[in-house]
């Protein structure tokens, strides 16, 4: 008899682990698509397409039919605002975390120091320690600096430093690199040096030998380390909070400001959106890690 | 003008720090000329130097004291992009984002070489190591032979003054690497380039070189060709590490201009017209060293000279060989015979206990140092 024979309990436990993960979001979805207006309850889909109508709190026809909270949060200038916002200190971020990131691990892969287990520790903690921790270190800092920058450089009025879409660009970088470093240490576990040998062997000087050998074959691990630093700047909502100013507001932040208002139906359609833009990140990353498999 | 030497090492030492803090000498006061167009292989055991030999010929590694010529030029710090030897490494290293044409024309696109003349070059190559038609294949779709044979083509179509080989054979199995074996010799003979290899396999080194420097903890034991180092073996280490050799003690009684006459207590005689280096003195205690296909078993006639009576401890059948171990008065001796002639039970000869004649050579001896 095979050991290892599925028992059934076993599809049942499936079933019921991804019920409880995908529930949520399978419901946040379709209220993105409510008639209601209060989006307490699920009153059914918009039925017909043409100019707006209402009864009561019902919506009964838009110009986008269904996806009237979509159209609406189009037009939501609020909303362009933030997500412009979120993908700009997203882009950044990644981009600069990925840089520093990856010659990290290099150094830490290549070279032997003395301070070499320390640095490894070190870029473990801020992975561990609670986010909210870091966003009040974080603030702190800023509020620090910013105060004795300020009164040294005798900065007044609109000119003088304060929270924004800056510090939160710094903050992202600084929870973003040890990921990265992580990834992409990772994926150099394999990596010989005899490659870079061989190609200064052939002739190339250190420059080229990075980019026309190390850089392409680490390339797959940089590139997750990447997506990864992009979904972690995306998602991020407690470090925001504490480091962005007026003007420097983020979709988690928008969202987390909307709720306390009132709960429409264009913060589900808002997040489906945002869910859809995670997922497509998410499966890239997954194919490129089996790529290189 | 060309250096008499394609690589000269002088007095190379070259020091590591152990994990355990120590330091050392992985090359320990080396002195090496290596002539143009030699096949020249440094042998040895692992950790005996002789990577980190080669490396630093390639500029992988720099030396703690010392200094490497390559041409009759002092290296110095010269990094290996500089430097006119290319390398084939113990694990190809091949780049494996690229295609085999990419991989050979690397090196050539590093010199500036305009496209025809890389293309040129790169068919050449392919066709010297009998891969034409694979330009366009990713090593990990070569087999182990043909990577092995695209790690070649992409050092040699530089044509560098010197190709270091790095253990190049290693990965393959026995079959291929004896082909492979006799392919690069053939190879270095037609482009006529230094080639220096290094390898812990004796076999592969007596096979293919024009001469080898056994090392052993960082030193050079002894350098020489083929029939020089197994022949005439410097020093027991050398003697025991190629191929295999009975020891015996012994006291040099006489001596002439290169031969000595030696006493062999185990066997209550004294050997004469014996082979030695020129470094023993008279009454020195040394070691006589018989190579155990030299030595012949024969029927036991007491009193003829050179002729000793022995027992048969085991006689083992390997194939083309019997391996048959003697107690010759206390002493463990090693013969091999090999079977010359076709009989299906090779153990009908020597049978345990059976009371033999050995019959030693005095000039298929050699009388070596004994070492602490």
């Amino acid at each position: 008899m095979n050991p290892y024979r599925r028992h059934p309990f076993i599809r049942v436990a499936t079933v019921l682990v991804y019920l409880f993960l995908y529930t949520p979001i399978v419901v946040l979805v379709l209220y993105a698509f409510n008639a209601s207006r209060t989006n307490i309850l699920f009153e059914g889909f918009i039925p017909s397409f043409g100019p707006l109508q209402t009864s009561g709190s019902l919506v009964t026809q838009s110009p986008c039919g269904p996806f009237h909270w979509f159209c609406e949060l189009s037009r939501n200038r609020e909303v362009g605002a933030a997500a412009r916002n979120t993908l700009t200190i997203a882009f950044i971020s990644t981009l600069t975390s990925t840089v520093i990131g990856t010659m990290a691990a290099l150094a830490l892969q290549r070279y032997n120091f003395r301070m070499k287990p320390f640095s490894q520790i070190f870029l473990y903690i801020p992975i561990v320690i609670p986010e909210i921790v870091m966003g009040i270190g974080i603030l702190t800092l800023f509020s620090q600096l910013f105060g004795v920058l300020n009164s040294a450089l005798g900065l007044a009025g609109d000119s003088r430093l304060s929270l924004g879409l800056g510090t939160v660009i710094v903050s992202h970088i600084a929870f973003s690199v040890p990921f990265v470093t992580l990834v992409v240490q990772a994926r150099l576990q394999g990596f010989d040096k005899s490659y870079e040998e061989a190609a200064m062997d052939l002739g190339a000087n250190e420059l080229v030998t990075f980019w026309r050998v190390t850089f392409p074959m680490i390339l797959p691990g940089v590139l997750s380390g990447a997506l990864l630093a992009f979904t972690l700047s995306l998602d991020d909502f407690v470090i925001t909070f504490f480091t962005t100013g007026p003007g420097a507001t983020t979709l988690p932040i928008y969202v987390y400001g909307l709720l306390r208002r009132i709960i429409t139906p264009q913060v589900n359609a808002l997040s489906t959106i945002w869910i859809a833009i995670v997922l497509t990140a998410v499966i890239l990353l997954q194919r490129l890690q089996n790529r290189e498999a | 003008m060309r250096s008499e030497f394609a690589v000269e090492l002088r007095d190379v030492v070259k020091q590591f720090v152990t994990p355990e803090g120590n330091l050392l000498n992985a090359v320990d006061h080396v002195t090496m000329q290596i002539k143009n167009g030699e096949f020249f292989s440094m042998l040895g055991s692992s950790g005996c130097g002789k990577t980190t030999s080669l490396r630093m010929i390639a500029g992988f590694e720099w030396p703690t004291a010392g200094e490497v010529y390559i041409e009759g030029k002092p290296m110095g710090h010269t990094p290996p992009f500089q430097r006119k030897v290319n390398t084939v490494f113990q694990n190809y290293a091949l780049f494996q984002h690229m295609t085999v044409y990419q991989n050979v024309a690397f090196g050539l696109e590093m010199e500036g070489a305009d496209k025809s003349e890389i293309e040129k070059r790169v068919k050449r190559a392919l066709e010297m190591v009998q891969l034409t038609g694979m330009e366009r294949r990713k090593p990990r779709q070569l087999s182990g032979g043909q990577q092995q044979r695209v790690a070649v083509a992409r050092a040699l179509v530089k044509l560098p003054d010197v190709l270091l080989l790095d253990e190049p054979l290693g990965a393959l199995d026995l079959k291929l690497r004896k082909e492979m074996q006799l392919e690069l010799k053939a190879l270095q003979k037609e482009v006529g380039i230094t080639f220096i290899y290094v390898t812990h396999d004796q076999e592969e080194a007596l096979t293919m070189s024009d001469r080898i420097a056994v090392m052993s903890k960082g030193k050079v034991m002894q350098m020489g060709t083929p029939v020089e180092i197994y022949e005439r073996p410097a020093n027991k280490f050398v003697a025991d590490f190629i191929g295999e050799s009975n020891f015996l003690d012994g006291k040099i009684k006489s001596i002439s201009a290169d031969e000595a006459s030696v006493f062999v207590p185990a066997l209550n005689a004294e050997l004469s017209g014996v082979p030695m280096s020129k470094d023993l003195v008279n009454g020195e205690e040394v070691v006589i060293s018989i190579r155990p296909e030299k030595i012949r078993i024969v029927e036991y006639d007491d009193g003829k000279e050179g002729i000793f009576r022995a027992k048969i401890i085991n006689s083992i059948y390997i194939g083309s060989d019997t391996h048959v171990y003697l107690d010759c008065n206390g002493v463990r001796l090693k013969v091999m015979e090999q079977n010359r002639i076709s009989r299906l039970d090779p153990f009908s000869f020597y049978h345990k206990d059976q009371q033999v004649g050995v019959y030693l050579m005095p000039e298929n001896t050699l009388v070596l140092k004994k070492e602490a």
